[in-house]
């Protein structure tokens, strides 16, 4: 193997860094702990955070991408094959090589559509054709079929149940050891929601994911879950496949502006004056631009570039990638003028306080009042307008595809399945399947997020904590 | 909320029987009006620069050139449409001797084809025609300040006509030169139409005329090759024999045109407003357009000037059972009026017609399987909910070719080595076109054995015609070869499994390809799939169009897809797509897989003389030959164009050559309201349900609330 | 007062300026003329010749930012930029790069956009104000609680899933209105109420809730405490003080908007094929008619600065304690 690092790839992992530094320091500091340790007491938000944080980790196992390695030739030394895979492709390579023909409905063992099918005798006949995957192992699917996927489910529940059970009773150990109970009380306690963090939100939840994962894994292994789409490709395998766009475009957005917005947010408030002036002049600039055609022309743009730079992109991956990173940078320039507003104003009140005036009457330079007392107190807002932003973004990259300036069309993201599946809407039967995936996969990060934002600003917003 | 909503509905579509959900204004139900649908807005209505066919189902109706298409006869015959007879083309040698037609391509010096039209045709209404009392022009002094209240067309209120003239024909050719119009054949007719190209430099040098003004006077300069013998007679010469030059004489380019209209569109100010030539055709047709709003709808009205042309009394056989002929010798055209409505998207259309609300209808893959089955015999037929509702569908090979063509100036791909040839003739065979046909087009599509279409001359049907080098012949019909053998070949040409003999590197290929909507992912998806059969890693550059143009402009594409549309039914204009010459790199032609073989371009131009006889075939056969060995292209498929018609649509017949045929359409309006009314009574049960479950859902609430009133007034 | 929305609009000439800039730039980088000839005039046959009779034709032979070829004054104005860009400034947008003159296209398709964006914002602000306030006076109860969660699962749902699931539930099984299409005069209602009714739902979400958390905290304020204890019944307090106060932040948020109404909303156009100025920037954008992305992004740069004026003037009149500086 041999890895790549796309541009998103280094991003996603200076996220990565920059988000366990946070933590780190939070833990030390009480003022920044504090509310994240409101958050982790409502159920509801710990709820969507473990599912957040399911995704979260999906993404990042798709972010590790490398070159496989070739069977060496007799000419030749280490050969890595062209294609770009990751972690995540490698664990699910089953659903990734098993394509059928064309489409077939979810849990399906015929195609969806007739062929002409060749019988033992020589004749013709125009029929369902059995898939080559979906229910293979079955001699007679239509008698059988409905009893295997039972089989199947019912077994996946088990070992989902019985991984929960131990990962339940792991916590309890845990958390008797930390309350000083017996694993007794810890159990009971826990079965009531008697503890001050959601513990018992949170290993429901756990639960939960872990039996349909188990249910879904073992069905997967013999079926379509979800179905395939027009080439075959199992629809699964997509909207898994499509998490990191959509994690990509909600998180690096926001990561790609924050600089731009808290620095010029914070000078404008603090030195006012011109530079106030130059600042507020380019985000009222930025923001009168209706932001669908400020989109259109960049994405253009970068067309322009890659058609001139053709040769520097081996790979599908490497020009989807640097799409993707610059639709973030176009929808970052897009959106950073929100929040640098709010840091403006927010800096504005700051500036008159006492320790700011105190600070500047011992000289203290401008740099370092701006990072030691100003920027830590505009903290909050930067926190609730990230966690705010996040589904927005996820949500407005399917808007984006729908008029062809969105991801790369080769990239797998909810928007582009949304987007295909639209003329399938027109099928008789329909063909619901790949809009279905798209929109359960969507929805249910989309909800996460926006529950967790919810808990998240109701602890750091000083208005409403109280 | 809804209720609200609801009552305004009420309000507005009465409490007739008639559907609500019909787009159009219901008094109109009854009237003889017919409905279709376009997706892309006509970008030229001039007949001169008009090249696609969006734009000829308009101008089809509306200009009449000399000649048209046989509506019913197959294969495709030219008939006259505004000619008394068809023309026939005279040989003159450089002395100005006449020849014969048989006689030496290079002995050949004029071809001369004396046209006359019919006497007594006259225009549509039109206000360039407009006179007044004194027989002065109208509107032909008009200037910016005259033209404040006036946006359309039909905001000027005298219209006038007149009968239509040889020189009509004669100023259109001259037209092609002008410098103001972009006519995309003036390039290949100054290669041919004698002086044309004189014409056009001296056109140039008298450059924008007046101040303000893009008029020039047509009748005032000599066009040798285009002369008026007299009001009923011209004649065209051309500097070389050109036997395919009839076909262009059914297509607009070689409309009339009046010089009113063309002085009327050029005056000063009038641009400003749209209104143009390129907006609003004049024409002496069935039809004339009354309402140009691309933006939402196109409408065509009965030409009241129309002469009455009568529907053809002969045909092909069957046509006469399928009641094709039950209309012979009457007037046409049969309908008043056409309404062309904007459709972006093909759900709502193809959702439209199912509801009765446009007459006809192609079909889109995705909406496919409801529409049409295959039989055990694998023929194409309705299905039972088609047929319940009275629909027909018509099947016709198009003549036109969807390719995967190869730069043959790229390094890899291309090249005339042995090397890249068996390279491209692997990937011919691994491309498996009948998978495509079967995911992409339900099967509507014959897959390619070389560049020529099904039903233009020299297409061989059988086992003579099969690509021996990507097919073998099985029993009754062609058989892709199989997977290994294309692998074979790879390995010979030097890349075993896919990968470069000499380093073991996985060979890449670039597929360049303008990117379009939805479902292309699925279509690159599946090229890739192709190309991983050979272990190819298939690279897809998806980017805008322009981008793609300029890339197989100058030739930095790798494979790409292409297809072609038959201008006329003559292979000529197939081979012409890879006639070196022609190669887009070096002279901007139309050959974008820049295929350049001596042997092939000699034999093109014996080739493109000849008329359609054993002969010809025999060179025919030596050039699919050759380029099926050299294979510049994977020669894809020939689409097949299948179109739905209601129970009420009359005469029609596919034909994909003529452009005129809204005039042969008749329409049947008191069945198509009956059966409108039928499908489309509303639904009302799951409203109702729903707001039920609202109350039911908000009664504790309610309940609760008025006992919360109530406590606090005690 | 008048002084100040003449100095705000002063403010906002630099403002187009820039947008102007921006644009023009982003525009003619991706895009040279020959690029638009080459779109324009179609895909067969095009040869160079034609390519610069078209650009001759539209003025895009000049040079881009100087004419060294000409004199005095002309040096600037005989150029692309000028001829294309600062004639914005008076509103005259020329013509588009298929042909058409693109004031007139803009006052034809403003009408269906105003068709769908006026009726969507008036029926959209009762029904949520009617929605917000409810759920502000059920606070606490089953009916917020399960008001509330509805409302961030009805936010969490792609406006893409409304549009085409009321078209297909709406439209293709109930026959209740036409799929998509417009018409003139009365005649539009009936292609009117699909677009409004799926603007409505997909705003539900997020416009009830946070119209809720309006109430909520009027509701919490001393003047509604002191207003119960004089004895005013539940329903007085909530219509008389909660709504009245509560409307202040809802218009002048929506005041913002206004202007926009005008350019429509791109993706509905798009699929209910309404010919109003939302289709016309997407058609604009597949087509690459640039002249007409231009154009449009001025207008809407146009629009949004007023949008912000008429906030600020909206300020003042309902606050007098805000002044004008």
């Amino acid at each position: 193997m041999m890895p790549v690092i796309f541009i998103t790839d280094g991003f996603i992992f200076l996220l990565v860094l920059m988000v366990s530094g946070y933590i780190f320091y939070a833990r030390r500091h009480e003022h920044l702990s504090a509310p994240w340790r409101a958050v982790a007491c409502r159920p509801l938000a710990m709820s969507a955070a473990i599912i957040l944080i399911l995704y979260i980790v999906i993404g990042l196992l798709d972010s590790f991408h490398f070159h496989a390695k070739l069977e060496a030739t007799e000419s030749s030394g280490e050969v890595y094959s062209t294609e770009v895979s990751s972690i995540l492709d490698l664990m699910l390579e089953d659903l990734r090589n098993n394509t059928e023909r064309t489409y077939s409905a979810p849990l399906a063992t015929y195609a969806f559509s007739k062929e002409m099918l060749d019988l033992a005798d020589g004749k013709q006949v125009r029929d369902y054709p059995r898939l080559k995957y979906g229910g293979a192992h079955l001699t007679d699917p239509e008698s059988e079929r409905i009893a295997d996927i039972g089989k199947h489910v019912v077994v996946g529940l088990v070992c989902g149940l019985m991984i929960s059970l131990l990962l339940s009773s792991l916590l309890v150990l845990f958390l008797a050891k930390g309350h000083e109970l017996s694993f007794k009380q810890a159990a009971l306690k826990l079965c009531r929601n008697e503890f001050v963090v959601a513990w018992t939100a949170i290993i429901i939840t756990i639960s939960l994911i872990i039996t349909v994962a188990c249910s879904i894994y073992n069905l997967a292994q013999h079926y379509h879950v979800f179905g395939t789409d027009k080439v075959g490709q199992d629809v699964l395998y997509q909207s898994i496949k499509s998490i990191r766009t959509g994690l990509v475009i909600g998180t690096l957005t926001t990561l790609v502006m924050l600089p731009f917005a808290i620095m010029m947010g914070l000078m404008a408030g603090y030195f006012r004056g011109w530079i106030d002036d130059v600042i507020q002049y380019l985000y009222t600039t930025l923001n009168s631009i209706p932001g669908v055609l400020l989109i259109a022309a960049s994405i253009l743009l970068l067309q322009v570039y890659i058609g001139n730079h053709a040769d520097d992109f081996n790979s599908i991956e490497e020009r989807a990638d640097l799409r993707l990173l610059f639709l973030c940078i176009i929808l970052g320039i897009t959106s950073w003028t929100g929040l640098c507003r709010l840091l403006r104003a927010e800096t504005l009140k700051l500036r008159e306080i006492d320790y700011v005036q105190a600070a500047q009457a011992f000289g203290v330079s401008n740099l370092s009042i701006m990072l030691r007392h100003l920027l830590p107190n505009v903290m909050h807002i930067v926190m609730i307008s990230i966690v705010i932003d996040f589904s927005g973004l996820v949500l407005a990259e399917a808007v984006l595809s729908y008029i062809n300036i969105g991801v790369d069309p080769s990239t797998n993201s909810w928007g582009n399945m949304i987007n295909g599946a639209r003329l399938e809407m027109a099928r008789e039967p329909i063909v619901w399947w790949s809009l279905a995936a798209a929109f359960i996969f969507m929805f249910v990060l989309v909800l996460a997020a926006n529950l967790f934002s919810d808990a998240v600003r109701d602890a750091f917003d000083p208005r409403l904590r109280h | 909320m809804l209720p609200l909503l609801i009552c305004c509905l009420l309000l507005c579509t009465g409490c007739d029987n008639s559907p609500w959900n019909n787009p159009y204004p219901n008094q109109d139900s009854a009237k003889n009006i017919y409905y279709d649908s376009f997706s892309e807005r006509p970008k030229h209505l001039d007949p001169v620069s008009s090249y696609s066919a969006n734009e000829y189902v308009f101008l089809g109706q509306i200009y009449e050139p000399p000649l048209q298409y046989h509506f019913l006869k197959r294969p495709y015959e030219l008939v006259p449409l505004t000619a008394t007879a068809m023309p026939e083309p005279e040989y003159f040698d450089n002395e100005g001797q006449s020849v014969a037609e048989d006689s030496d391509t290079a002995a050949i010096h004029r071809v001369k084809y004396t046209i006359s039209i019919m006497p007594d045709i006259l225009y549509q209404p039109h206000p360039a025609f407009a006179k007044n009392a004194s027989g002065k022009y109208l509107y032909h002094d008009l200037n910016p300040e005259k033209l404040t209240n006036i946006h359309t067309l039909s905001d000027f209120k005298t219209v006038g006509t007149r009968r239509m003239l040889a020189n009509d024909y004669v100023y259109q050719i001259k037209r092609m030169a002008h410098p103001r119009v972009h006519s995309p054949i003036s390039g290949l007719m100054e290669k041919y139409i004698l002086g044309l190209d004189e014409f056009a430099d001296e056109l140039a040098k008298i450059g924008n005329g007046d101040a303000g003004s893009n008029y020039i006077d047509l009748k005032d300069y000599k066009l040798p090759g285009a002369r008026v013998i007299n009001d009923t007679t011209f004649e065209i010469t051309l500097k070389q024999k050109y036997p395919q030059f009839i076909y262009w004489l059914s297509m607009s380019f070689f409309a009339p045109m009046p010089w009113e209209a063309d002085y009327f569109y050029s005056q000063n100010g009038m641009t400003e407003k749209n209104i143009t030539l390129d907006w609003y055709p004049v024409g002496t047709g069935p039809f004339m357009l009354t309402e140009n709003n691309p933006n939402r709808r196109m409408v065509l009205e009965r030409n009241p000037n129309f002469r009455g042309e009568a529907f053809p009394s002969t045909g092909d056989e069957g046509d006469h059972l399928a009641g094709l002929l039950d209309d012979a010798g009457k007037k046409m055209p049969f309908i008043d009026r056409a309404i062309y409505s904007l459709e972006k998207e093909s759900i709502p259309a193809w959702n439209k017609f199912l509801q009765g609300y446009y007459d006809t209808s192609g079909i889109v893959s995705d909406s496919f399987d409801q529409a049409v089955q295959f039989n055990t015999q694998g023929d194409a037929e309705l299905t039972d909910e088609m047929r319940e509702k009275g629909i027909r569908l018509l099947t016709a090979v198009t003549t036109s070719t969807y390719y995967m063509g190869f730069n043959m100036a790229d390094d890899v791909i291309g090249g005339n080595s042995e090397r890249a040839r068996l390279l491209r003739r692997a990937i011919s065979i691994a491309v498996d076109y009948e998978e495509y046909i079967s995911i992409f087009a339900n099967g509507r599509g014959e897959p390619a054995q070389g560049p020529i279409p099904p039903g233009i001359f020299g297409n061989l049907s059988g086992e003579a015609g099969i690509n021996p080098y990507v097919y073998q012949w099985q029993g009754d019909k062609p058989v892709r070869r199989p997977i290994e053998e294309a692998k074979v070949l790879l390995a010979k040409a030097g890349y075993p499994d896919g990968r470069d003999k000499t380093n073991g590197k996985q060979l890449v290929l670039n597929l360049d390809t303008p990117a379009a909507g939805p479902g292309s992912k699925a279509s690159f998806d599946w090229l890739r799939k192709q190309y991983a059969k050979l272990g190819i890693n298939l690279v897809v550059r998806a980017t805008d169009y322009n981008r793609f143009q300029e890339k197989i402009r100058k030739g930095t594409a790798q494979i790409f897809q292409w297809g072609w549309n038959a201008d006329y039914p003559d292979p000529e204009n197939f081979f012409f797509l890879l006639y070196g010459p022609n190669a887009k790199i070096d002279h901007n032609g139309e050959n974008a897989s820049n295929y350049k073989n001596t042997e092939f371009d000699e034999l093109f131009n014996q080739m493109k003389t000849m008329s359609n006889s054993l002969e010809r075939q025999d060179v025919i056969n030596k050039m699919v030959e050759i380029v099926r060995r050299d294979a510049p292209w994977l020669w894809g498929f020939h689409p097949v164009g299948f179109s739905l018609h209601h129970a009420w649509y009359k005469n029609a017949k596919p034909n994909l050559m003529a452009n005129n045929t809204l005039k042969y359409t008749r329409i049947e309006p008191r069945l198509r309201a009956e059966k409108r009314t039928a499908w489309n009574q509303p639904i009302w049960w799951p409203i109702a349900l729903m707001l039920l479950l609202l109350i039911i859902v908000l009664l504790p609430a309610i309940v609760s609330y008025r006992r919360k009133e109530t406590e606090s007034i005690l | 007062m008048i002084s100040y929305i003449l100095r705000r609009i002063a403010y906002a000439f630099p403002i187009l300026v820039g947008v102007n800039i921006i644009t023009f730039v982003l525009f003619f980088v991706v895009n040279t003329p020959d690029d638009m000839a080459r779109m324009q005039l179609g895909m067969k046959r095009v040869d160079d010749a034609a390519i610069s009779k078209w650009k001759e034709e539209r003025g895009y032979d000049k040079p881009i930012l100087w004419n060294t070829n000409a004199r005095s004054v002309e040096r600037i104005t005989d150029t692309i930029f000028f001829q294309n860009s600062v004639k914005l400034f008076v509103f005259d947008f020329g013509r588009s790069d298929s042909g058409r003159d693109i004031g007139y296209d803009i006052s034809q398709r403003m009408w269906p956009s105003l068709a769908i964006t006026v009726p969507s914002l008036i029926i959209g602000l009762l029904a949520y104000i009617t929605f917000g306030l409810t759920l502000a006076f059920f606070r606490g109860s089953y009916v917020d609680v399960s008001g509330v969660v509805l409302c961030v699962v009805m936010m969490s749902i792609s406006s893409l899933f409304y549009i085409i699931g009321g078209q297909y539930l709406i439209g293709k099984f109930l026959h209740l209105v036409p799929i998509s299409g417009y018409d003139t005069g009365l005649n539009a209602v009936k292609f009117i109420v699909l677009p409004v009714l799926v603007g409505l739902v997909g705003g539900i979400g997020a416009s009830t809730r946070w119209y809720r958390t309006i109430f909520l905290e009027e509701m919490g304020k001393d003047y509604v405490r002191t207003a119960k204890a004089k004895g005013l019944s539940e329903t007085r307090v909530l219509y008389q003080h909660v709504l009245m106060n509560g409307l202040i932040p809802i218009l002048t948020g929506v005041v913002v908007i206004l202007p926009s109404l005008f350019i429509g909303s791109l993706i509905v156009e798009s699929f209910f094929a309404i010919p109003g100025l939302g289709s016309y920037t997407i058609d604009a954008i597949s087509a690459q008619d640039f002249a007409i992305v231009r154009s449009m992004v001025f207008l809407g740069s146009v629009l949004y600065i007023i949008g912000l004026i008429l906030t600020d003037i909206s300020y003042t009149l309902v606050d007098p304690r805000v002044r004008l500086n």
